[in-house]
């Protein structure tokens, strides 16, 4: 599995990065060196082993429903770049 | 729409959850509060929190998916969709991709006096987006955060509707099961329960499916049916033309009455799921899925076979009764006062039904009690008021909420039964009314119905019309 430039290209569109051609060649190749350090684990044998989506042994981690305090809307809102009428303003999204 | 066509039909419902707290995190889930007081830093997607599942919104998941028919899966576990949109602070959803709570289920409709099976893909469980409301003539959004979080369960249709109209048919099925089993209070107008769907048509006969298109924004039972009928009479304009239906999200236009492109969404979604390392997998063991079955009570189709074969009430009855848990339980309270079934459908399916839909109310905003509509029915039945009294009586309950005994005696609404005082009335109506009498005596039967009508009139409805009749008759007869 390799990963080609077009590839960098989509994923940098989806996480709405803007890359230079320079950066596009750079990471191309460092992505290829990242997916190939990590298909030295397709050299064990994993026959018999069950698939699993956590590294931790545990299951059913829950809480019961209970409302606990929440932050204020001043303290909500306080990383954010514009608000108004105690809600953060952004510039708006077509979809 | 042009006949040659069939709808292929597949909706994506949301429903909320009504837990107390939001699915991850201790924050309130109350609707209506001021924007952005109902966040922590776990909702709010902050760096270096954990999310803790609330136990209550599984178990609901569970009871819904139980409802619906669906297998309820031994392990299931949540995946993380990726997306940007400023309505998600973390920039993915916390959902379920390939482990959902349920799989497999079906639901059964009623459309025109047939049954239709629906199935079910799946039941899964995930969290809700924030609130954006478009403000500066459209080039800025306010973020409300406080809905983010809030436990919701998507549960998706095979693409077996056909029709805009079976498509209304299993919405309201739906939220009548979500009432029943006390998961959600579904409300569309307050968007506690949303509906998407996938719409495309083919020429009949055909197998393959046509092109789709996603349609959003349908915001009531009769939006999604009306947003339905639109899209298929336009995808069949599109291919009458000579052209081809595109796949896209169109959003359906309630003031306009139409649907409209969405733009810009070329590219097919890519949200690049994966399982959420910050949650562990779920184990749903027998014994579990057991507890929560019993805690379901009995469901809308299967009340509605009751009602058919223990009260002997027509089907069309029965499925109105059981469209809502609440009418229903009204109607077996009733039971307790009166006998007769039909009389207490009758009554709630026409006079309430007609007075709840006219106020826009619902069953539980009103003071008429299940008693007093039993009793009154009693005292029908016991011919101590007649229907035109009842009508009065039935009025004065759903206004005061005090039984028909009372109301009868303060407003002396008794029906007069007596054979003395409705004879010297029917005496008077005769002398009154001698063109009537005359026409009565040579041939005309039906100028006693007029007659008795004045009778009535005269006892302010009070008389008993069985015996005001006879009396007429005897009276007449001896002229």
């Amino acid at each position: 599995m390799s990963i080609t430039t077009n590839d960098v290209e989509h994923v940098a569109n989806l996480a709405r990065l803007a890359l230079t051609d320079e950066e596009k060649e750079t990471f191309t190749v460092q992505l290829n060196a990242i997916l190939k350090y990590a298909e030295k684990l397709n050299e064990l044998n994993t026959d018999g082993v069950e698939p699993t989506s956590h590294v931790l042994p545990l299951a059913n981690v829950m809480r019961a429903d209970e409302v606990r305090p929440s932050v204020s809307n001043e303290t909500a809102l306080r990383n954010a770049p514009d608000d108004e009428d105690g809600q953060i303003k952004v510039p708006a999204v077509l979809e | 729409m042009s006949t040659q066509y069939e709808t292929v039909i597949g909706l994506e419902v949301h429903v909320e959850l009504h837990t107390n707290s939001k699915i991850f995190c201790g924050c309130s889930t109350a609707f209506g509060a001021p924007p952005n007081t109902h966040t922590c830093p776990i909702c709010l997607g902050h760096p270096g929190v954990l999310p803790v599942l609330n136990r209550q919104a599984v178990e609901y998941a569970m009871k819904a998916s139980m409802a619906l028919n669906c297998t309820v899966a031994d392990v299931s576990k949540f995946d993380r969709k990726n997306y940007f949109y400023p309505d998600s602070p973390k920039a993915y959803q916390i959902s379920q991709y390939d482990q959902p709570v349920g799989e497999h289920g079906w639901i059964d409709i009623e459309v025109n006096g047939q049954t239709k099976r629906i199935g079910i893909t799946r039941v899964h469980l995930e969290e809700d987006a924030g609130k954006l409301t478009h403000v500066d003539g459209g080039y800025a959004s306010l973020v409300d955060f406080n809905r983010v979080g809030t436990p919701l369960i998507e549960i998706v249709s095979e693409p077996d509707i056909r029709t805009p109209e079976e498509a209304k048919a299993y919405l309201e099925k739906i939220r009548a099961i979500m009432l029943y089993c006390d998961v959600s209070d579904v409300k569309m107008e307050e968007g506690s329960m949303r509906c998407d769907a996938n719409i495309s048509i083919r020429p009949y006969g055909q197998e393959k499916f046509g092109t789709r298109a996603e349609l959003k924004n349908m915001n009531t039972f009769r939006g999604v049916q009306r947003g339905l009928e639109y899209e298929q009479w336009r995808q069949a304009e599109v291919l009458n033309s000579g052209g081809e239906v595109v796949q896209e999200t169109r959003r359906w236009d309630e003031a306009q009455g139409k649907t409209l492109s969405m733009r810009g969404k070329e590219q097919a979604h890519d949200y690049r799921y994966f399982p959420d390392p910050d949650l562990v997998r779920m184990n749903i063991d027998a014994e579990w899925k057991e507890r929560i079955r019993a805690s379901i009570p009995e469901l809308p189709d299967a009340r509605k076979a009751r009602y058919v074969a223990e009260y002997d009430l027509p089907s069309y009855d029965a499925e109105v009764l059981t469209s809502s848990m609440k009418m229903a339980n009204f109607f077996e309270e009733s039971l307790n006062y009166t006998k007769d079934a039909k009389a207490v459908s009758n009554w709630i399916m026409g006079d309430l039904l007609g007075y709840l839909n006219a106020n826009n109310l619902e069953f539980g905003d009103i003071k008429l009690t299940a008693q007093g509509l039993g009793e009154m029915i009693g005292l029908l039945e016991s011919n101590t008021i007649n229907s035109k009294i009842a009508k009065t009586v039935f009025k004065a309950m759903l206004e005061s909420g005090k039984l028909p005994k009372q109301i009868v005696e303060e407003q002396g609404l008794v029906q007069i039964s007596d054979e003395g005082a409705v004879k010297e009335i029917v005496v008077q109506i005769v002398e009154a009314n001698p063109q009537s009498v005359a026409d009565y005596k040579a041939g005309k039967e039906k100028a006693i119905g007029f007659l008795v009508g004045q009778v009535m009139k005269a006892s302010k409805g009070k008389a008993n019309p069985a015996l005001a009749n006879k009396l007429l008759v005897e009276v007449l007869s001896q002229l």
